[in-house]
């Protein structure tokens, strides 16, 4: 590799070199080809188009016409789901995000503190990851249904209060983070992987000193799993900015309505509790067919991923090995 | 069962879940606590399946009371499920969906991955950072241009391939899962390769390729669950269109045709959860390193 960087730099051009140059050109062009078209289709041509029809007043039937800053003005100022919808979306970043970080720990802590059965409990942990969102989304608006619920019926049994969950907009969101936390498998092996790294002379050491377990927990684990931690973070981030199919699954079957294209249904069941900004661009693209507004929404998706993006490949760049 | 849950997280996990060198002294007494603990979480991970497989064998009247155990167990409800109209073809569609979307993603994303991880060139950490970007949109973002494209350029809304043919032009995920792992293949292994005269290509499927198959079974795994869990793609190019469903999205249709019976709900639930688990069951191995690796610089 050295060699050829060597030869890549070299000043004097033979039209030996330059034909290799070339060839290598067309093998990287061979190599790199499906990822540079379908980044064009598929990231930047839709991208540029987005950003074009926010400024557009479109039906999705007639021609769009230019209007402007008319939409942006419209989902800022008059549209009344989308603030709420940003604030859910605050709700479940910091509560989804935190409670999973935290159970995950326990949880590969756990794990691998057990001496028998271990990969039992790891397997135990980790299958709820694997339900597909959406029967585990139908699966928890039945375990927590207020009527016939397993949940409520041994919450009443045990006369404990029994909460509407997915039909109260106070509960829709804990009843959601509950779901989030049963799926934290993922991040449970990756800490577990993290945790299993950590060298056990620095455990041993601070036995010594007399330090317990809080401490050796809160002076030796934490700050060796500092980066994992903040990985586990954006990403975390990251994937409640996409936050949809959860969200929008439960709201429609608590309310027994199934919003298809097309059709007008109170976007967010119960009370707009469970609406996040993905949800907006499906409801004001597809079902209001106000194109244009949907694309604003995108457009405001779009920078709040990136900017978080950019906080992981500043962050991160160990884990996403770019810049080396 | 739940009186001991709710007290159990708040005083075990801290103290008890600690590092693998406990001290001795209070050897035995945490080796209870963590297992007690890792036990009640345990049973509380698994009560869901518990009361989603319970409910799905219950009669249609029983599934309207707060009974926990069916009785009798009504397991006809799953071949009931089977013969519901539809649910034969959104199986069909969904494994449709999942193994092209699957092959198509690997044999885009393999070249791209080797290219980024073992070619030298100008705008390599360009490519790689606009893969990350790629990797963390939103397909909510980009969707109003494509569905246009694909439902009034190409009137294929209502069909699956809106969904099946981006999969040949690499997936973000996929190209930067493999890239992190051919890193790790020793540069001596391709320059010695080359030096017997082997093209880029015959690299790759003689050196890379052997070297990296674990990757390849966790992206093509993780890709296989990706389609199979899909709901968006399908809700946005074929909700016009029952006979083009997948599971995801006939199963909550399901839900509303079948509003007052959860029972059927929850045998539909079990067939659309069975399958993906049964293949965690068998290719455990690959899976939990893939997300180790999506963790862990490979």
């Amino acid at each position: 590799m050295k060699g050829a960087v060597a030869s890549g730099t070299r000043p004097r051009a033979t039209p030996e070199l330059r034909a290799r140059k070339r060839r290598e050109l067309v093998r990287n062009l061979a190599f790199l080809s499906p990822w540079l078209l379908g980044t064009g289709l598929f990231f930047l041509y839709p991208l540029v188009t987005t950003v074009w029809l926010s400024f557009t007043h479109y039906d999705g039937f007639t021609s769009p016409v230019w209007t402007g800053v008319d939409n942006w003005h419209y989902v800022l100022h008059e549209y009344s789901f989308f603030w709420p919808a940003l604030r859910n979306t605050l709700w479940f970043v910091v509560v989804i995000v935190s409670l999973r970080i935290v159970v995950g720990l326990v949880l590969g802590m756990t794990v691998i503190s057990v001496k028998r059965g271990s990969s039992v409990f790891r397997t135990l942990f980790y299958a709820p990851y694997l339900a597909p969102p959406v029967a585990a989304t139908l699966a928890f608006v039945f375990l927590l249904n207020p009527g016939t619920g397993p949940v409520n019926s041994v919450l009443g049994k045990l006369g404990l209060p029994q909460p509407g969950w997915f039909n109260d907009p106070a509960w829709s969101k804990p009843a959601l983070a509950l779901l989030a936390v049963w799926g934290v498998g993922d991040l449970m092996v990756i800490f577990m992987a993290a945790l299993l790294d950590v060298p056990r002379e620095l455990y041993e050491a601070a036995e010594l000193d007399g330090a317990g377990s809080l401490r050796r927990f809160r002076h030796v684990t934490l700050p060796t799993l500092r980066p994992i931690l903040g990985f586990a973070a954006i990403t975390g981030v990251i994937a409640m900015m996409q936050y949809y199919t959860e969200p929008l699954v439960a709201g429609q079957v608590a309310s027994g309505q199934i919003g298809g294209s097309g059709q007008q249904v109170e976007p967010g069941y119960p009370a707009g509790s469970t609406l996040t900004l993905p949800q907006l661009v499906y409801n004001l693209g597809f079902q209001r067919f106000d194109i244009g507004a949907a694309c604003v929404v995108a457009v405001v998706l779009f920078v709040l991923s990136m900017v978080f993006a950019a906080f992981l490949m500043r962050r991160g760049s160990v884990f996403l090995g770019v810049g080396e | 069962m739940t009186t001991t849950t709710s007290q159990t997280p708040a005083t075990t996990p801290v103290t008890d879940a600690a590092p693998p060198a406990g001290t001795r002294r209070q050897a035995t007494l945490q080796w209870v606590a963590v297992h007690i603990f890792a036990v009640t979480a345990g049973l509380l991970f698994v009560l869901p399946f518990v009361f989603v497989g319970l409910t799905a064998l219950m009669s249609d009247q029983q599934s309207l009371t707060r009974d926990l155990w069916p009785h009798p167990f009504e397991w006809h409800n799953l071949v009931d499920v089977w013969h519901t109209p539809g649910f034969g073809t959104w199986w069909r569609n969904t494994l449709i969906y999942a193994v092209t979307g699957t092959i198509l993603t690997l044999l885009s994303s393999i070249p791209v991955a080797y290219a980024l991880a073992c070619f030298r060139f100008r705008g390599r950490n360009l490519a790689m950072m606009v893969v990350i970007a790629t990797m963390m949109l939103p397909p909510q973002v980009a969707i109003v241009p494509l569905y246009l494209v694909w439902a009034k350029d190409l009137h294929l809304s209502g069909t699956l391939w809106p969904l099946i043919i981006p999969m040949a032009f690499g997936d973000a995920f996929s190209i930067f899962l493999l890239r992190q792992f051919m890193l790790t293949v020793p540069r001596e292994y391709l320059d010695a390769a080359k030096v017997d005269g082997c093209s880029d290509l015959s690299v790759l499927l003689r050196v890379v390729l052997p070297m990296t198959r674990p990757a390849i079974a966790a992206v093509g795994l993780f890709q296989f669950f990706y389609c199979w869990n899909d709901y968006f793609g399908p809700q946005i190019y074929t909700s016009e269109n029952p006979a083009a469903w997948t599971l995801s999205y006939g199963l909550q249709s399901f839900k509303s045709a079948h509003h007052t019976n959860w029972n059927l709900t929850m045998a539909a639930t079990v067939m659309v959860m069975a399958p993906v688990i049964l293949l965690f069951f068998f290719a455990q191995k690959a899976f939990i390193e893939g997300v180790t690796l999506t963790g862990v610089k490979g």
